[in-house]
């Protein structure tokens, strides 16, 4: 990244420090930050609701990346561990209480301990054998939701439930709970990107890139992939327990196939392994599902399915990967 | 009991037909078809568009049987530009095809759930040593023994499917044979959404036509697969079989938790064989 950066930036001097990119990217990161910040205060309250949605499954695609793009492991289940967070932060708020951090610890906590009752399985394969078992899992907690009524609401969902409360004040203003979500947003993309840069994330992408040849170095591959299957579990929880702040209900249909498959979309098209990337992945498709679906009455899957096709098609290392073409095309 | 026995009968046999093109496809090319459950959703449609009569029956399996190799085909061709390329962008290309399949079914057929009527004389129930049953499941069982006797024996003991054996454990060899095996794959391709689509018409009676089950049915499907091990007919056979009963079991006992039961049978067949019942580590290993 860094090599192919340097040349993009103007003047010998820059180019050669390998400080100057990676102090840009910080600035373009705080600029970023800044300008979502002060969003709220120009948008109307249904652009910065629609926002909040997609910060919300952006943090879901960022954590999701963490297995495709840094380790290698596709999967089409990982909305069992964004739902999971957010029945359980749904149900602590409705039986327990709204309190700040509590729906979200609760959240992460229990995306965590799904992750860690179902990754051990999933961990022993790789490849599309992955694909296939976090498939399978996810529709049977999906299954779960569905039919464990007293707990989970059953097909009518979890509803009823109540504004996060920070300090005993609800927030019910949706800029005030734009603010929330993106503070959270930053949070736990700070955590996966920590955890993507840190020597356990460099053993990643060695087992992403050759399994074999890291177990023969010594790795513990399995307990590493079993790790960051919970680490992304976690996160996507704390994703979880935010959709449910931001919407007041979850449904079965929020940890089913189909929003696993958009998140995956969004990793794709984002490209796998760029964090940001499956932001702007997320971006467009909460743009295209909630935003522009209505007016198509309701069929945003069909316009998904057929970006799905494109961009496997055409972008084999998506929109990051483009990034990366044009550049090396100018330099 | 009985009647549970013979309903996880029925829905293994759908299942063995649903599940065998997929579990061919992925042992032979790596080529995972997750547009399968979209195919069996096309097939229940035209049998909801066409049920009621014998004539309309069995117009829609011809039909689902016509439209399924077209689907084939042309999935066949639509993933052969990505071969170079991982097996999991292909996995990708066929969750696009098949997102984009079920919401065109849905604008044609509506949201609204459709329940198909079996043929005449096949809608009544038959009492069954002192238990009444439905008799198109009956017949379901027996259509299901036959065209897994057929695809057994064309796979076990034929020229062709000796090819398509072969290409399961060795593709480049067959290739250095001076075998085509695009052809292969697109046959085989073919076939399978062929069985795919009809296993739709064949099922519309127990499952109906309704959004959202091409879904389940794919997990089914691959739950079988990975059960059974890839690239095996005996195994999608023992799988479907298996879980059949499970499911069927499952439903009647922990009505809450038959999912769980589910994951529970897979997990401990992963655990006791990660290939699966009948895989060899080699075609798994290929992945």
């Amino acid at each position: 990244m860094t090599a192919l950066d340097a040349p993009a930036v103007p003047g010998g001097a820059a180019a050669t420090s390998p400080r100057a990119p990676r102090g840009r990217s910080g600035l373009v990161a705080a600029t970023v930050i800044v300008v979502l910040a002060a969003a709220p205060l120009f948008l109307a309250p249904f652009a910065t609701t629609t926002l909040t949605r997609i910060l919300v499954f952006a943090l879901f695609a960022v954590s999701l990346d963490l297995l495709v793009g840094v380790t290698g492991l596709p999967s089409l289940g990982h909305a069992a561990y964004f739902g999971a967070g957010a029945y359980a932060a749904g149900w602590v708020s409705i039986n327990i209480t709204a309190q700040a951090p509590v729906p979200l610890l609760v959240g992460a906590a229990v995306g965590a301990v799904a992750a860690a009752l179902t990754g051990w399985i999933t961990v022993r394969t790789g490849g599309v054998f992955f694909l296939m078992l976090t498939l399978a899992i996810g529709e049977m907690v999906q299954q779960v939701a569905n039919t464990w009524e007293s707990v989970t609401g059953g097909a009518n969902g979890l509803t009823g439930v109540p504004s996060v409360r920070i300090a005993g004040a609800p927030l019910a203003n949706p800029g005030f709970l734009y603010w929330y979500v993106l503070a959270v947003f930053v949070l736990g993309f700070v955590l996966v990107w920590l955890v993507a840069r840190s020597p356990f994330g460099a053993a990643l992408r060695g087992i992403r890139d050759n399994e074999p040849r890291m177990r023969a170095i010594g790795y513990p591959t399995a307990l590493y992939k079993y790790g960051v299957f919970v680490v992304a579990g976690a996160v996507a929880g704390l994703a979880g327990s935010l959709l449910v702040a931001q919407q007041r209900l979850v449904t079965p249909a929020d940890l089913g196939f189909l929003t696993a498959s958009f998140a995956l979309l969004a990793v794709i098209i984002g490209g796998a392994g760029s964090l940001w990337g499956a932001c702007i992945g997320a971006a467009l498709v909460i743009l295209v599902r909630d935003a522009l679906g209505p007016s198509l009455g309701g069929h945003g899957t069909l316009v998904l399915g057929a970006v799905f096709v494109l961009v496997v098609y055409l972008l084999p290392r998506g929109a990051a990967g483009l990034q990366l073409w044009r550049r090396r095309g100018s330099s | 009991m009985l009647v549970s026995v013979l309903n996880g009968l029925a829905i293994g046999s759908l299942l063995f037909i649903l599940a065998v093109g997929l579990s061919i496809v992925f042992g032979m090319m790596d080529v995972l078809n997750l547009a399968h459950g979209a195919l069996f959703l096309g097939g229940a449609y035209l049998g909801a568009a066409f049920a009621g009569s014998w004539g309309g029956f069995l117009a829609a399996l011809a039909l689902a049987a016509v439209g399924g190799l077209a689907a084939g085909v042309l999935l066949s061709l639509m993933t052969e530009p990505l071969r170079k390329r991982s097996h999991l962008d292909q996995a990708l290309l066929t969750l696009g095809v098949a997102f984009v399949v079920a919401e065109l079914l849905i604008i044609a057929f509506g949201d609204d759930p459709l329940s198909v009527a079996a043929p005449p004389a096949l809608d009544g129930s038959v009492s069954l040593l002192g238990a009444t049953y439905p008799t198109y499941r009956l017949v379901l069982i027996g259509v299901g023994a036959v065209l897994a006797l057929v695809v057994y024996l064309v796979v076990e003991r034929t020229r062709v499917g000796a090819l398509v054996r072969a290409t399961v454990a060795d593709r480049e060899m067959v290739a250095a044979l001076g075998v085509d095996n695009r052809m292969v794959q697109a046959t085989v391709f073919a076939v399978g959404s062929l069985l795919a689509a009809t296993a739709g018409v064949l099922g519309g009676p127990i499952y109906g036509a309704r959004p959202g089950l091409d879904a389940t049915v794919l997990i089914l499907a691959l739950v079988v697969v990975v059960i059974g091990g890839l690239g095996s007919v005996r195994g999608a056979l023992v799988g479907a079989l298996i879980i059949g009963q499970v499911d069927t079991l499952g439903r009647l006992l922990l009505p809450d938790f038959a999912s769980f039961i589910l994951f529970a049978a897979l997990a401990l067949v992963l655990v006791l064989r990660p290939h699966g019942l009948f895989g060899s580590p080699a075609s798994a290993g290929a992945r």
